[in-house]
């Protein structure tokens, strides 16, 4: 077998079939169901009379509809609540584990996997979203898929799929203070692009990924998509394995140590070749501030927004010029003169209690700009925010002028209640700065949670190591 | 799924990069539990001059006549021409459900992203890679050419332009007989239901916590 990476492993672990052009069957441990991209491969499923081939695999929650304030009313929009109705009784007819709505256990189906155990080392991870990435920061293969192949998926329990190429992204050194992992991987799609990482699966290494919680970690490998790798993925270590001890679905006892014998394991070897090697210096990254509609657009805190007379390549200056007037920015602007509407803290980058917990720091004891409209910290779960509520942060955040909501997608993509008006401008912990994302006409800047906590108070972009 | 052989059709130039799937149809339709009727709110936010919601009459709404697929001469396009990591971002089908809808057999950049791609070649629908200097030749020729037809050939992999100019492409050799036959992943991944469950087995011994 010679020397292995970590990607080597977890694709060879999972091979039921393989044909000479390198198509191969990968078998699925675990898939992750959410109401919009599932509907129709149920139906798919029924119009073929067939059946889920491996139910206990499967793991169901609403998320991307859901309101985020008061739910005892359920869910005004009718379209909206049939979606959820629908997963519901899918999972009611074909008796599927569903965190549903009024669950303390329900929220963002990235945040719930890996809080229950339901992720684990070694384990193939599927969804029908492309942030499924996240979960391979438990060294999982875990990538986003379909709906046709979330249909293949339940009916086979396999994927056809041919092996991406490897690449290792290797930050050594050591992160700043006030320097986050969501600064880490938006520096690393600055520097290879959104389409940087096509056609790979990256494995996050180095000194200062180790050094990551493994909420850290899990915001590293959600991002690996923007990067335009369907997988990100980070080696086990104790960090891991302390995470996973106790949680619901995770092994016990016997089963337990057996599990950690094999995760151990789950590393790249020494000397193990990578199609591609990145390196960055953690200690020269800086917070970071997307100005644009692509997360590669994307500047250090003490920047300016480009100027696209100084970019040569026609393509790519006609994309500068396309985003700056989208955001109604000026060339040349300083990062922090610029003045924001809106701030989102939440989504499946950055929604763990680890964030909350940063964010909170920084709005302890002061107010909310009154330029800002609406401050919002929005959980990734319902065990997210109640651990939250223990430590008093709703407290801290609902004392500086954010409201205080209940776990969802929420305004990282605007498909319930929340999101921007046309032409406001928003600090946002999420993870897509697109036209439209979060809300139709709205201009969303990519930020950690220190830096939109920083940005709420101060009514503009700030330098969160100065505040 | 559809079989894909041949197609002769007019091409319609989209001159942007990064095009992602939420402009290709965004959030508000993707509430819809159907596969079909996308086709009218593809591109929506770029197509149309007002907010666009389910279940509106897009047929009374206001046309952006700027935007490329609202110019007459591209009323039918069959092939979409586009610019580098077209498709980029969310995992959502209903980006190629809605092109397919809006009649798009076929769409020609430098590169796609990955899931997007994927999803295409699950619809009948066909992403061909070209290198980049190709690309800009076409955007040139589909510009000053109105009318501009491409025909492309799936079997020989080749593309053929009005002016006899031929342009190859590359294509997995699976994905491409899944195309030319219309053929069911699933129903070809079930013919290996021996080997999916001698595979389950052996990982029950192996790594029992899996299967609790």
């Amino acid at each position: 077998m010679g020397t292995q990476t970590l990607y080597d492993k977890l694709w060879n672990g999972h091979v039921v079939h393989e044909e000479h052009d390198g198509t191969t069957l990968i078998y699925i441990d675990r898939h992750l169901v959410h109401e919009v991209t599932s509907p129709q491969a149920f139906e798919g499923l029924r119009l073929a009379g067939r059946k889920p081939w491996r139910i206990a695999s499967m793991l169901a929650v609403a998320d991307h509809n859901v309101p985020t304030t008061d739910r005892t009313q359920g869910i005004a929009d009718p379209i909206s609540r049939l979606q959820v109705e629908t997963l519901d009784s899918n999972c009611d007819e074909l008796g599927i584990t569903e965190f549903r709505m009024a669950d303390v256990r329900q929220g963002i189906v990235h945040v719930i996997g890996p809080e229950q155990g339901a992720t684990l080392p070694g384990m193939t991870v599927v969804c029908g979203d492309s942030h499924t990435s996240t979960h391979g920061a438990f060294a999982a293969l875990a990538f986003g898929i379909g709906t046709s192949e979330v249909e293949h998926v339940m009916a086979t329990q396999c994927l056809l799929m041919k092996k991406a190429r490897a690449m290792q992204v290797l930050v050594e050194g050591t992160l700043g203070k006030g320097v986050t992992a969501k600064d880490l991987v938006l520096a690393v799609i600055g520097k290879i692009g959104t389409a940087g990482g096509t056609g790979y699966a990256i494995e996050f290494a180095g000194s200062a990924i180790r050094a990551l919680s493994m909420e850290g970690r899990m915001t590293i490998c959600n991002m690996a998509i923007e990067a335009g790798a369907r997988a990100g993925m980070i080696a086990v270590d104790d960090t891991t394995i302390s995470y996973l001890k106790g949680r619901p679905f995770a092994p016990q006892g016997e089963l337990w140590d057996k599990a950690v014998d094999y995760w151990r394991t789950l590393h790249s070897d020494e000397g193990a070749q990578f199609d591609k090697v990145v390196q960055l210096d953690a200690a020269e990254i800086k917070p970071q501030v997307t100005w644009g509609t692509s997360p590669e657009m994307v500047v250090a805190v003490d920047g300016n927004v480009p100027d696209p007379a100084r970019e040569s390549d026609p393509v790519k200056r006609s994309s500068i010029d396309l985003s700056l007037k989208y955001m109604g920015l000026q060339p040349n602007t300083p990062i922090t003169e610029i003045r924001i509407d809106k701030v989102f803290i939440g989504s499946c980058t950055n929604a763990r209690i680890e964030d909350l917990r940063a964010a909170a720091e920084v709005v302890r004891g002061k107010h909310v700009a009154a330029n800002v409209k609406l401050a919002m910290a929005v959980p990734g779960s319902g065990l997210v925010k109640q651990q939250a509520e223990r430590e008093g942060l709703d407290k801290i955040f609902i004392e500086a002028g954010f409201e205080w909501r209940e776990p969802g997608c929420s305004m990282c993509l605007a498909m319930n209640a929340d999101r921007l008006e046309s032409g406001e401008r928003c600090a946002s912990t999420s993870n897509r700065n697109f036209e439209g994302r979060q809300g139709p006409g709205g201009r969303t800047h990519l930020v950690s949670p220190e830096m939109a906590a920083a940005a709420a108070i101060a009514g503009h972009f700030v330098d969160v190591r100065n505040f | 799924m559809d079989k894909f052989i041949q197609v002769d059709g007019l091409v319609v130039p989209l001159d942007r990069a990064n095009v992602d799937t939420d402009a290709i149809i965004p959030k508000q339709f993707l509430k819809s539990i159907k596969r079909t009727g996308f086709g009218p709110n593809l591109f929506d936010e770029w197509r149309y001059l007002d907010h666009g919601e389910p279940g509106m009459d897009n047929s009374k709404r206001p046309l952006n006549p700027d935007f490329v697929l609202n110019q007459p001469r591209y009323h039918g396009a069959q092939i979409l021409l586009a610019r580098e990591n077209f498709g980029c971002g969310s995992s959502r089908e209903h980006a190629p459900w809605a092109l397919d809808d809006y009649g798009f057999r076929a769409i020609i950049a430098p590169s796609f992203a990955d899931i997007f791609c994927n999803n295409c070649f699950k619809n009948g629908l066909l992403p061909i890679v070209l290198d980049i200097a190709n690309i800009d030749d076409l955007f040139q020729a589909v510009t000053a050419t109105p009318g501009y037809h491409l025909k492309i050939d799936l079997e020989q992999q080749s593309i053929i332009a009005p002016n006899g100019v031929v342009y190859r492409f590359e294509v997995d050799a699976f994905r491409k007989n899944c195309l030319l036959n219309g053929l069911d992943d699933i129903g070809l991944t079930l013919q290996h239901v021996r080997e999916i469950k001698e595979y389950e087995a052996r990982r029950k011994l192996e790594a029992p916590w899996l299967f609790t």
